[in-house]
């Protein structure tokens, strides 16, 4: 058993950076963040994450948060401190906006699902979510997700497309991504989602 | 080995680590992936219980017997298994017995945020809480450890956070199963008559006093001292918020968090300076050490409500922060939980809603049916309350009352306490119509299996409880089985079934859309005929998710096609989403929705 004891450590948040996802249920956020942690484990350092399950997967707002550095302790980041905010959807980009610190940096997937109340006609769906978030963050990339999924062959590899964009401002290796991405899906798929990463990887425009 | 594992399957991985080979549950957020996930390891017999009472009493046989027990519920499931637990503190429990509380702080999938901690002082049974999921691999084989120990049951207290974040855990190799069970008879110990309960109360007193003592010298009740000024007493989840925040600090880290060690925390109070207490919820540890005489600092700046986080550490005990970036001013719409598009509950509650009775509602996807635009369930407190309220609502407002209630269950929430409720009605004259919304199967915690699915948890056949025909032996006068997804039959049964009198369940039965198991024949997608459509929105008011309102003022004009005097726009249909379930195409007037060639 171990009781090995702690109590020398005492330097840790300097060291630790936060990615939050985010998006909706059905979006492949939780399995984006498994993989993400996996990676971050075969490099060698700590990683805590968290997520909410339950009521959240029906159509609600799903978000992850993935901590990591030599060590780690806690699996959620307080709002003002998030390195990386990685939006699935354009309106939850803006809902948690909030948690990037001043120099954070962000990451939308163009796409819009309306929540019940756009739906229902009784509120508007922001027409400018991404100057709105420009202006308050500069760091901004716009990446037309399901498209280049499509492109890779299979449009359930948007999560894929968007860990690939993601890992352009991670310092991760190449090859510890595609080894973990080809043992995180069933072989058929594996081809289509290590296409979908690199084409996430070599995105460049906006 | 170093495996990412969520708290919860590390609670499986160290109860099956350290030999336990016996689960025992009932599905419930956050703790359901406990009993599923111990249920996939070799030589593990573990079932699904139909509620929480019946999990622990199940647990209980088999300590006594001599096995290793583990049995999972999240915190409002103790109260419903809190009969047997406060008597088999008494008993002590042969082999061991560890139950799992997974509490819930912010509410995220539940009707209250209570403080198990409180159980563990109310029914005097240790309880250890774990701080992330290499912790709670641990904690589950120290719990089992001291369980056999000390002949006890033993709490060990999740939340949330710990039982649904992931973290590195370092798995250690099983223990070999070694089989201690065998009957043994020895009802002085077993059977609690007021003479026999009697002198196993003393025992409870003594093995309290033996558990404090324990505690003082326990590893996982761990000192780090660092600078002396500020030291913070706390205990699991809250343990890692303060450490990021503040890693400098002095810190009394309690694994065990009742009994608690008296002289080790006066020993740390006597080494810092200024003494918080760092905890969720109930001032659990805080009163406790106030007791003590202690002057500590807790609830007074730390809050009573929610989960923390690192930021609730930050703004009480660090110098204010660099002023935050400048948000944009923009209403954002929220995005709560919805049904799913094609859900078989849409149909019911469409009717339920526009019906003037008062619809008691419980616990289960359902429940969201209570917001607009369906709004058709009023009420929601906990397993199986619907039936009962739903009668005492009836009796109480006789006359008025006549062909105006109606209680709502799900099909697992029927099986976990709907079942006595509807007794009672019947057996008490009872005028309310019941409606057991059967989509065939635990939908909202995941597709788990309970007694009328025809499979356990290990996925062997099993009987297939019918549900008309027990409401009949319970003496319900009329049961009545509907397909939700045909609106009218379900507006025609549910007033026939009102106007009567005497007792009526109603079986509104369609499987889950999400769930695989029951065939479900593939239909076309719908869309919405814009050389119909009169924009009258009763499509929009099933509140399904593909079904959006498109306004003619974000329409091109010479694109817009009226069919109506007043007509503001049209309704679009997301073929994406849609699994063409028809309703809309029901309640549409004009015949405007159709299906996608």
């Amino acid at each position: 058993m171990n009781r090995k004891k702690r109590g020398s450590e005492t330097k840790t948040t300097a060291d630790v950076s936060a990615v939050l996802m985010a998006g909706v249920g059905g979006q492949g956020i939780l399995r984006a963040s498994d993989i993400m942690c996996q990676v971050i484990m075969a490099e060698g350092l700590d990683v805590k994450k968290s997520e909410v399950h339950g009521m959240a997967q029906r159509g609600g707002c799903v978000t992850s948060h993935v901590r990591y550095g030599q060590k780690v302790f806690s699996p959620i980041e307080r709002k003002g401190n998030v390195d990386i905010l990685l939006a699935f959807e354009k309106l939850e980009a803006l809902r948690y906006l909030e948690y990037l610190k001043p120099e954070g940096r962000i990451i939308i997937n163009d796409l819009e699902l309306y929540p019940p109340a756009v739906n229902l006609g009784k509120m508007p769906y922001p027409t400018n979510a991404v100057p709105l978030v420009r202006e308050a963050f500069p760091t901004v990339r716009v990446v037309k997700g399901r498209k280049l999924a499509e492109t890779a062959g299979n449009i359930r590899t948007e999560n894929t497309v968007l860990l690939g964009v993601l890992s352009q401002w991670l310092d991760f290796k190449v090859d510890t991504w595609e080894k973990i991405l080809a043992a995180a899906f069933p072989p058929p798929a594996v081809a289509a989602n290590l296409k979908a990463f690199h084409l996430g990887r070599d995105y460049r425009e906006v | 080995m170093k495996v990412l594992m969520s708290g919860n399957e590390a609670v499986a991985r160290g109860a099956y680590e350290c030999g336990a080979r016996f689960g025992s549950g009932y599905p419930g957020t956050p703790s359901t992936e406990i009993l599923e996930e111990f249920a996939k390891y070799d030589g593990v017999y573990a079932e699904w219980a139909p509620n929480e009472k019946v999990a622990l009493e199940v647990g209980i046989g088999a300590a006594v017997a001599g096995a290793k027990a583990l049995v999972t519920m999240k915190h409002v499931g103790v109260n419903v298994a809190a009969d047997p637990l406060f008597t088999v503190s008494y008993t002590g429990t042969n082999g061991a017995l560890v139950i799992v509380s997974a509490d819930d702080p912010s509410l995220h999938s539940s009707q209250n945020e209570q403080d198990n901690r409180n159980y563990a002082k109310f029914a005097k049974v240790p309880m250890l809480e774990p701080a992330d999921s290499d912790e709670a691999r641990r904690f589950v084989k120290i719990a089992f450890e001291l369980s056999a120990t000390f002949d006890t049951p033993v709490f060990l207290r999740s939340t949330t956070r710990v039982s649904h974040s992931k973290s590195v855990v370092h798995t250690e190799t099983p223990l070999a199963y070694e089989d201690r069970t065998e009957l043994r008879i020895t009802p002085a110990k077993y059977v609690m008559v007021p003479a026999m309960a009697r002198m196993r109360r003393l025992e409870v007193e003594k093995r309290l006093q033996a558990l404090r003592e324990f505690a003082e010298t326990f590893p996982e009740n761990r000192m780090e001292i660092n600078d002396t000024e500020v030291g913070i007493i706390t205990a699991g989840m809250p343990y890692n918020y303060a450490k990021d925040v503040l890693p400098g600090c002095s810190y009394l880290k309690l694994g065990l968090v009742y009994p608690l060690p008296e002289k080790l925390i006066r020993n740390f109070a006597a080494r810092v300076k200024k003494l918080y207490v760092l905890e969720e919820l109930d001032p659990f540890l805080e009163e406790q050490i106030r007791g003590l005489g202690i002057e500590i600092t807790g609830k007074a700046v730390f809050p009573f409500t929610n989960e923390f986080d690192p930021g609730v550490v930050a703004a009480v005990l660090t110098e204010k922060a660099a002023p935050p970036v400048k948000l944009p001013e923009v209403a954002i719409p929220p995005r709560p939980p919805n049904l799913c598009p094609g859900c078989p509950h849409r149909g019911l509650f469409h009717v339920l809603g526009k019906m003037k009775t008062f619809v008691a509602g419980d616990i289960g996807c359902y429940t969201l049916s209570f917001m607009p635009p369906l709004e058709g369930l009023h009420s929601c407190i906990c397993m199986g309350a619907s039936v009962g309220m739903a009668h005492g609502m009836s009796k109480a407002l006789g006359e008025k009352g006549k062909g105006k209630v109606v209680g709502v269950i799900g099909d697992s929430t029927f099986i976990h306490s709907g079942i006595t409720p509807l007794l009672n009605l019947a057996y008490n004259h009872g005028e309310a119509v019941i409606v057991i919304c059967d989509n065939r199967t635990t939908a909202m915690t995941g597709m788990q299996e309970h007694p009328a699915t025809g499979f356990t948890l290990q996925g062997s056949p099993a009987k297939e409880l019918d549900f008309s025909a027990l409401a009949t032996v319970l003496g319900i006068d009329g049961v009545r089985v509907i397909d939700p997804y045909d609106i009218k039959n379900t507006r025609a049964v549910m007033r026939e079934e009102l106007a009567r009198s005497g007792s009526s369940l109603i079986i509104s039965r369609r499987s889950c859309v999400l769930f695989k198991r029951h065939y479900q024949e593939k239909r076309k997608p719908l869309r919405v005929n814009v050389q119909k459509c009169i924009g009258c929105k009763n499509c929009l008011d099933l509140g399904c998710p593909p079904i959006a309102w498109r306004s003619f003022q974000d329409q091109p004009a010479e694109t817009v096609i009226r069919n109506a005097k007043k007509q503001e726009g049209n309704s679009y249909i997301d073929a994406d989403l849609c699994t063409g379930c028809t309703l809309c195409r029901q309640v549409c007037r004009v015949g405007a929705i159709e299906e996608v060639e």
